[in-house]
């Protein structure tokens, strides 16, 4: 019950200040989104023709929605839990009885949802421009929730290594994005030479795209029980590794 | 029953400096309790490793009879906490500061309401708890932090340096406040660089210089150890030399102030005799230091 309740306070805390600042969380992916459905799928889309049997909009449809998810996700916890340790208002949890594991998944919960929200938004502006099919919805669901964890988790391990605002900008923009835009949400690896389809398969996102794509339209290009456990795996790491970060005061103590 | 007991603590950083060399502690419940030192002494060390904020190296904490390390949660039950300096989300108003802090002790919402009411009232921020805590002036942001430390109730609360930089007519209040506190059956131990502080409200004492205690008292044993009291006269004429009066320490400060070292078994009357004797006037009378000031500056090396 008691942990239950500073779970709660948390996660309230987080929604409050994401939802606070809205113009800051909600209205940019809606814009960037409508004009990626608008440049890539609808005007370049009809020159590029259909991958795998499916229109170009709705191949990188999956891959878009899960690019906001993935950022918005990451975005906020890297920037609260950071922000909570240079404002020093991490010692109000520190010297509170609530075990690690209620910090962690209370930080963690509070991205998701921004992620899942922004997602939400995003899965809307693309109604605008496409009919989605959604052919496996509890797959579809699923992905949606594992990345959107996947990636709160990777933010939280920023913000706990992170010694400055510079530090919580560098693997956004220099690992996260990269990755994304390599991650298969605008082409099939099929597409790759032999060699980059096999340096493509260490990247994370492919799995999570694919995953995703398969569930919204029946399209893929891995095998989604390796997949599954692929992005499985990597959060287990995560938790293991936050968890231990947290134990130790990592970041947070001297 | 104790209500902090610490054993052999010790504390040495990342960098190989040592601020804890292995200290003794205890304080009684329902104590005022002061741990005074010099800056960089070790006292916000051993703060924040009683909070948790401070991962010890070697040593035992206690407190109300939990240990620190094993179990931690119920030690942070016990324990308010306020810090030397403003740790708040100043983007949060004043009643959603005290209400995540219930929340984060497991306090149900509609309890926490009262409570938070209760404390906000308590430290007279009632009239602010919607106002977004960055707009407050620096003494409503320190009653903010107590009304927080207050709101689950602790059994011990810990005060570093929490009249640092507010006004005086602030400072009594705040320690009227703290009184109160004391009075409700709450052990309070201060940290303060206002030794007038310390002697006003404490009644048992630690001092810490260098990472070991140096002293540790009641207030009333400490104070009896202070041999001379020294005080400035101020003179209704100018002298050209200082009066020499046999027993007491007299040192011309100007023309028309004089320092005057009283031994504890004189008194004053003796004194006064004599200067009026000499055809000496004197207009006003203070203290030269906080009595307390002297033996700490005596114990310290200052």
């Amino acid at each position: 019950m008691r942990y239950r309740i500073a779970l709660l306070t948390i996660v309230t805390k987080e929604v409050r200040r994401f939802m606070r600042i809205w113009p800051q969380t909600m209205l940019p992916p809606a814009i960037t989104t409508a004009l990626y459905f608008l440049i890539f799928g609808t005007l370049m889309g009809q020159r590029i023709g259909d991958i795998s049997g499916a229109s170009y909009m709705d191949y990188i449809v999956p891959g878009i929605i899960l690019m906001s998810v993935i950022s918005h996700s990451y975005a906020n916890v890297v920037s609260s839990f950071y922000s909570t340790k240079f404002q020093r208002h991490i010692e109000e949890l520190l010297v509170s009885p609530v075990p690690n594991w209620v910090i962690l998944a209370g930080y963690v919960s509070g991205g998701v949802c921004r992620g899942l929200l922004v997602g939400t938004v995003v899965i809307g502006i693309s109604l605008l421009f496409t009919t989605i099919p959604v052919i496996h919805l509890g797959l579809s669901c699923l992905v949606f929730l594992l990345t959107a964890i996947l990636f709160a988790l990777a933010g939280f391990i920023n913000a706990v290594f992170a010694d400055s605002f510079d530090d919580i900008s560098i693997i956004p923009n220099f690992i996260l994005t990269p990755l994304t835009y390599l991650g298969g949400v605008f082409y099939s690896v099929d597409m790759l030479p032999e060699l980059w389809q096999k340096i493509s398969l260490a990247n994370p996102i492919l799995y999570i795209v694919n995953s995703f794509r398969y569930g919204l339209i029946g399209v893929t290009d891995i095998d989604i029980t390796v997949a599954l456990t692929m992005i499985m795996s990597f959060i287990v790491a995560l938790i293991i590794f936050s968890l231990y970060l947290l134990k130790k005061g990592v970041g947070i103590k001297q | 029953m104790k209500a902090l007991s610490i054993r052999n603590l010790t504390k040495t950083y990342g960098n190989g400096f040592t601020a804890l060399h292995g200290i003794d502690l205890v304080v009684e419940d329902g104590d005022f309790f002061a741990l005074l030192g010099p800056n960089g002494a070790g006292k916000s060390t051993a703060i924040g490793i009683i909070c948790s904020l401070i991962n010890l190296s070697a040593g035992t904490v206690r407190v109300f009879g939990h240990d620190l390390v094993r179990h931690s949660e119920k030690v942070k039950q016990c324990i308010g906490m306020v810090p030397q300096e403003i740790n708040f989300n100043q983007f949060e108003t004043v009643q959603n500061i005290v209400l995540n802090q219930a929340g984060y002790y497991g306090i149900a919402y509609k309890e926490a309401l009262v409570r938070a009411e209760k404390c906000l009232k308590q430290m007279h921020l009632w009239d602010q708890r919607h106002t977004v805590s960055r707009r407050l002036s620096g003494g409503m942001k320190r009653r903010v932090m107590i009304a927080r430390a207050l709101v689950h109730n602790p059994r011990l609360l810990i005060l570093d340096e929490p009249t640092a930089g507010v006004d005086i007519e602030i400072r009594r209040s705040m320690w009227q406040l703290m009184r109160e506190v004391n009075e409700q059956g709450t052990t309070i131990i201060l940290t303060t660089h206002y030794l007038e502080e310390a002697e006003s409200l404490c009644r048992n004492i630690a001092i810490i210089d260098k990472g070991t205690i140096i002293k540790h008292s009641k207030m009333s044993d400490l104070l009896a150890q202070i041999k001379v009291n020294h005080f400035i006269l101020d003179l209704a004429d100018r002298l050209v030399k200082p009066p020499v009066v046999e027993g007491y320490e007299i040192v011309q400060l100007d023309s028309q102030t004089l320092q005057v070292g009283i031994p504890g078994e004189k008194g004053f009357n003796q004194l006064f005799s004599e200067l009026t004797r000499q055809g000496i006037s004197v207009t006003s009378m203070k203290n030269k230091s906080n009595r307390l000031e002297s033996l700490f500056l005596d114990l310290v090396g200052g």
